[in-house]
């Protein structure tokens, strides 16, 4: 994941971040908000979104201070330029989401050490232009939100038998909360990353 | 039990079996699953990982509720928490660093490759956040903080135990590496779960 793609297209750029290395189910960074929050579409949704927003604006002026910031202290430069897009974050969502910013709670103020956000900063934001870093965090936080979306969506419809909060099966259905509860969601999370790794190999083969 | 209603040296016991079983950091919270998945390979590293995180957790946990009760919260700039946090943390971690390597080399050699990881273990902001919410004092916050980090010291120890027998277990190569950790760590918390709401 280390490079300088200068010759990349921003498409390119973009896509990478939602397949080749999607941050969830190929790299497995951030595995902690994704077990945590996604016990209903919603908060995946709002978890990733807020992710995202941070990943562009942390890309972005990490990426335009490169030249500015002495080697031995980037990496705690580059944790006060992330400090400081999620606390916008939190008072955005404290204002106008507070269901949403309840349901997240702890998760919030934690994107800080979301280490999606951190890797992009040192392994892309580093060594790329503005307009580069900017596609990248914008494909990465994407492609993290589909993910963490996917998930919630398998853990919300069996453990609770509803889709952003509508009821699905009727009054008949008795809903398996064991997938809402600590234990589903490491059980899926490992799944979705088997059934991903098959899919690869499968696409590979077939390829070749 | 009642957390709240009890006092004294009950309730600190209290703490430490909720902490440690019914809401175990790890397996019921997810906080610091990257460092249980990744680092959790050898019982020793386990080990090492989980003392100096515990070593961390109490000092952060220690001056981070100053930082709130005698800088933000009098000057009102309860806003401004996480940044603060987080540059407490940081400092904390490579002040603790220095202070090993030359006060401690022996203690630094065996811990030292572990505290960088430990400024984005997601586990030490998210206890020094949960010890404002949940509105404790200084030593509360201290005894939260070690606690805590027991809990995920354990947790730690049991993933690498497993993971040491894996090792040598015939595993599909669907399955091998996170999958199989992430299914392991699930059934771990299903024990766990057997814990929860025993202390309110």
């Amino acid at each position: 994941m280390n490079e300088t793609v200068e010759k990349k297209s921003l498409g390119q750029i973009f896509m990478n971040g939602i397949l080749d290395e999607n941050p969830t189910f190929r790299l497995v960074l951030g595995t902690c908000p994704t077990l945590a929050v996604t016990t209903s579409v919603e908060n995946g949704i709002g978890m990733g979104l807020a992710a995202t927003f941070v990943l562009v604006g942390s890309n972005y002026v990490v990426s335009l201070l490169k030249n500015f910031i002495p080697d031995e202290v980037r990496i705690p430069g580059y944790v006060v330029i992330i400090a400081t897009f999620v606390t916008v974050a939190q008072l955005l969502m404290q204002a106008y989401l507070p269901d949403l910013n309840a349901s997240l709670g702890l998760f919030v103020p934690l994107i800080v050490v979301n280490c999606i956000i951190l890797a992009r900063a040192e392994a892309f934001a580093n060594k790329n232009s503005a307009l580069h870093s900017v596609m990248d965090g914008l494909g990465m936080g994407l492609g993290f939100t589909l993910a963490i979306t996917l998930i919630s969506a398998i853990r919300e419809i069996l453990g609770g038998g509803t889709f952003l909060g509508h009821s699905l099966f009727g009054e008949g259905f008795e809903p398996m909360t064991f997938f809402a509860l600590a234990p589903g969601g490491f059980i899926i999370f490992g799944l979705m990353i088997a059934i991903v790794n098959w899919l690869s190999t499968k696409f590979k083969r077939s390829v070749n | 039990m009642e957390l709240a209603a009890s006092s004294g040296g009950f309730r600190i016991f209290l703490m430490l079996i909720s902490a440690v079983f019914c809401n175990n950091f790890v397996l019921a919270r997810f906080l610091g699953c990257c460092p249980f998945l990744g680092v959790s390979k050898t019982v020793g590293g386990a080990v090492g990982m989980g003392l100096a995180v515990t070593f961390v957790m109490g000092l952060a946990s220690l001056f981070t509720t100053m930082v709130q009760l005698y800088i933000l919260n009098p000057l009102n700039m309860a806003y401004m928490q996480t940044i603060a946090f987080i540059l407490v943390i940081a400092a904390l971690v490579q002040f603790v660093e220095m202070f090993m390597k030359k006060a401690m080399p022996p203690l630094y050699r065996s811990l030292g490759i572990y505290l960088p990881l430990i400024t984005t273990n997601c586990a030490v902001l998210g206890v020094t956040i949960l010890n404002i919410n949940s509105s404790y004092g200084l030593l509360e916050s201290v005894l939260n903080g070690v606690f805590s980090a027991l809990g995920f010291l354990l947790a730690i120890v049991l993933m690498a135990g497993i993971n040491e027998r894996l090792a040598t277990a015939k595993i599909s190569p669907i399955l091998t590496g996170f999958p199989i950790s992430l299914v392991t760590a699930g059934l771990m918390s299903i024990a766990f779960l057997g814990f929860s709401g025993m202390i309110r």
